[in-house]
């Protein structure tokens, strides 16, 4: 009974948690991914493009709702996400047309876009803040939870409840969903494979006729998708606040290097282990090891390997560890 | 029109926005911003010797400014009698041993032949290490905490003169710098960059959650100036005799009195920094870092020591964002850990070295000034703009209250417009380098 306890207790606080944060990071980190793999530069804005995906979202969502719209027990954010989509997509393409097409005609050093893409995150972020404000918003509706910790406890009869929130589950599953859908178009379809050619080798691409421009939008167009995808879910799971997506830079990036940037299943790969690791080492461990321990070995402090503040320092650690025996990532990307 | 010309011509311009900001607001704001702007200029100065210089990318400035302005506080502050005497030597074995938990398996590490024997003993030392760490520095902390928490509950300081937290300032940032560039110094720049993204990060959460240090969200204020306090002058019969046959309100000239003093201190250091950094941009060394930046491969087949170089100026670069967070903090006379926002001390940064001209001394300088004065004045410029906007607009009308509570938003879309635009039409910025 005890050792039923501890896993229930584990899957509650650490194994659905970071699940769905580790979707939410994979989201972010194939956004990331995708980007360094086409058009060659760390996308520094990529925080605010999913704030920005995920307040479009929002208003959309909140248009919805005044039209009395809603999807019973499902958030009313699914439904307005294409409209959310759609405004990222033509927010990225029309920075892609004004800022960073120069620069790509100009063949300018990586750094330099890295540092165009600090201008942008700058705008995206003040363009936020101007439309949205800086506060936390809360948009999610519909029913907060799959199973109640209530209810598992009196299904089960064990003393651990098990609850699953409704944006816990819809993360995973979308995910699952839009993950599938990019290995299909990037393997199976025309274009995809003509934008994994142009990632291979730029030259041979464009000699075998593929237009790099059609590639570049496709590809903004696909990142606009993923971005505002992540960034909605990470808003139902958690909460919408501008600043909170500048700082998923860290732990997306991380996520990406660590895979190996310009690899998309590494950047999946990536984000399960950034989540992962952030979640089990903050995490106190008290309660599962109580069941699991005889009596007498009970631990006295909150067996906490690190304070929750200190999350950034785990997928930095990652990331320096990854980085210092083997800089191309697990799945070894491009960046050799 | 010759290049000094312009280039005074640039910083008259700059300093004449100042001065119309002392004409038509006050001068007390006119002042404030100067002072900032001297620090700002520091703060580009030591970015601009690591990018304009050397290329090297760090984005992780807002942690060499916080821990600046955690050295004046370990220097400037008194010390807590109490937290000393019970746990001061239990603290320091604390922290004793957590440098040894991270140093004796790098030792190892680097001692055993490589295989699976070295990695099993490598990860127990860290494991063993970790917990003995945590054994001893847990109690420490609890102590140090408990000691009058309400008005305390950290180490405090040295009690020195609070200058002296300068020059330590820089030196903490260089400690915090060599470790970094030892680790993340080879790797390619856009991995650098998120490298000192997370040490900033880190760097901000241990000053925000380690209270015995840095009394973490609880701030520590009154932090002893260099300066006369206003209260002070005030008292003066002297200087209130003084100003009052000078024709000034003597609470107004206090306050502009004190931040004279700052400025013309700013100044001093400002000026020897100048100095300094263009002594070593002209000498053989600032042309070797700079044929370093240009092509690494050919300095390095020219026999020159391109690892070595790069952390030397990672760390001088570092050790000047220091010195700028050290008098930034002593100015303010507070340290807010959560105060501390990359965008503002990281980014920010960025913007007025390229805006002023990588690879300028003075353009970095003029770049400080231009971009804090705008940082300043944006928001009520915003403000106005909105209020222009919205003069057409009914009371109470939801867009004229949005738009108007927004206008303080305009600042980083400003910010970040002016980057966009400089990159894109004068790339190598106002000041451009020689």
């Amino acid at each position: 009974m005890d050792f039923l306890n501890a896993i229930v207790a584990f899957s509650n606080f650490v194994l659905i948690p970071a699940t769905a944060y580790g979707a939410q990071l994979a989201l972010g980190a194939l956004g990331v991914t995708l980007i360094y793999g086409i058009l060659r530069f760390s996308n520094f804005a990529h925080g605010d493009t999913m704030a920005f995906g995920a307040m479009v979202t929002i208003l959309a969502t909140w248009g919805l709702q005044g039209a009395g719209v809603s999807l019973g027990v499902l958030p009313t954010a699914l439904l307005a996400l294409p409209v959310g989509i759609a405004g990222t997509a033509l927010l990225v393409l029309g920075t892609d047309r004004a800022i960073y097409a120069f620069y790509r005609e100009q063949r300018a050093k990586p750094v330099v876009l890295v540092i165009v893409s600090m201008g942008v995150m700058f705008m995206m972020n003040g363009l936020v803040r101007f439309i949205i404000g800086p506060d936390d918003q809360r948009f999610a509706d519909g029913a907060r939870f799959i199973v109640k910790a209530r209810d598992f406890k009196e299904w089960s009869g064990l003393r651990e409840g098990l609850a699953i929130k409704t944006s816990q589950g819809i993360t995973i599953v979308a995910a699952v969903l839009v993950v599938i859908l990019l290995f299909w178009f990037l393997n199976r379809t025309r274009t995809g494979k003509s934008m994994r050619a142009y990632s291979d080798n730029e030259d041979l691409a464009l000699l075998s006729g593929i237009n790099p421009e059609r590639v570049v939008m496709i590809t903004w167009i696909i990142v606009a998708a993923l971005a505002t995808v992540a960034g909605v879910l990470y808003g139902l799971d958690k909460s919408f606040k501008p600043f909170t997506y500048f700082q998923l830079l860290l732990p997306i990036f991380a996520s990406a290097i660590v895979g190996g940037l310009g690899s998309p299943l590494g950047a999946i790969v990536g984000g399960f282990v950034i989540a992962f690791s952030e979640v089990t080492i903050t995490y106190a461990w008290k309660k599962v090891l109580t069941y699991l321990m005889p009596d007498s070995l009970d631990p006295s402090g909150l067996v906490q390997l690190l304070s929750t503040d200190y999350k950034f320092a785990v997928s930095f650690m990652i990331l320096v560890i990854v980085l210092l025996f083997r800089p191309t990532g697990i799945f070894s990307g491009r960046a050799g | 029109m010759s290049v000094a010309m312009k280039n005074t011509l640039l910083f008259v311009v700059v300093f004449g926005l100042i001065a119309a900001t002392g004409f038509q607001q006050s001068w007390n704001v006119a002042l404030g911003i100067v002072n900032m702007g001297l620090i700002s200029a520091i703060m580009a100065m030591g970015v601009n010797m690591q990018w304009g210089y050397a290329g090297l990318f760090n984005i992780g400035v807002m942690g060499f400014v916080a821990l600046g302005g955690l050295a004046t506080v370990l220097v400037g502050m008194p010390h807590t009698p109490g937290a000393w005497a019970a746990v001061g030597p239990g603290m320091l074995l604390a922290l004793f041993a957590g440098f040894a938990a991270i140093f004796v398996p790098i030792l190892v590490y680097r001692r055993m032949r490589p295989g699976r024997r070295r990695a099993i003993a490598v990860f127990a030392l860290l494991v063993l290490g970790f917990f003995v760490f945590r054994s001893l520095f847990d109690p420490a902390v609890k102590a140090i905490e408990a000691v009058d928490s309400a008005r305390t509950g950290y180490l405090g300081g040295l009690g020195l003169p609070v200058l002296i937290a300068w020059p330590v300032g820089a030196l903490i940032a260089a400690g915090a710098a060599w470790l970094i560039a030892k680790t993340a110094l080879g790797l390619r720049s856009d991995y650098l960059a998120i490298a000192t993204l997370g040490i900033a990060e880190i760097i901000i959460a241990v000053m925000k959650n380690e209270e015995w240090l840095s009394r973490g969200v609880k701030n520590v204020n009154g932090i002893p100036r260099p300066v006369p306090y206003e209260l002070d002058l005030r008292a003066d019969p002297g200087f209130v005799e003084r100003v009052t046959n000078w024709g000034f309100d003597p609470v107004t000239a206090s306050t502009i009195y004190v931040k004279l003093c700052y400025g013309a201190l700013f100044v001093v250091v400002l000026l020897a920094l100048i100095w300094l950094a263009e002594k070593a941009l002209k000498s053989p060394w600032g042309r070797m870092m700079r044929a370093i930046r240009d092509n690494e491969v050919a300095a390095e087949a020219m026999g020159k020591d391109v690892t070595a170089r790069h952390l030397q100026i990672f760390i001088l670069g570092s050790a000047v964002c220091g010195l700028a967070g050290a008098m930034m903090t002593s100015l303010e006379g507070l340290l807010t850990p959560a105060s501390y926002q990359p965008l503002r001390f990281t980014f920010l940064v960025w913007v007025m070295v390229i805006v002023g001209g990588s690879g300028n001394n003075f353009g970095a300088v003029l770049g400080g000034f231009l971009i804090w004065f705008l940082w300043v004045q944006v928001e009520p410029l915003g403000l106005w703009l909105m209020d222009w906007i919205t003069a057409g607009m009914s009371d109470g009308y939801w867009l004229k209250d949005h738009l108007l509570e927004s206008a303080a938003h305009m600042r980083l879309l400003t910010m970040g417009l002016i980057l966009v635009l400089v990159l894109r039409f004068s790339p190598r910025g106002l000041i451009p380098e020689r």
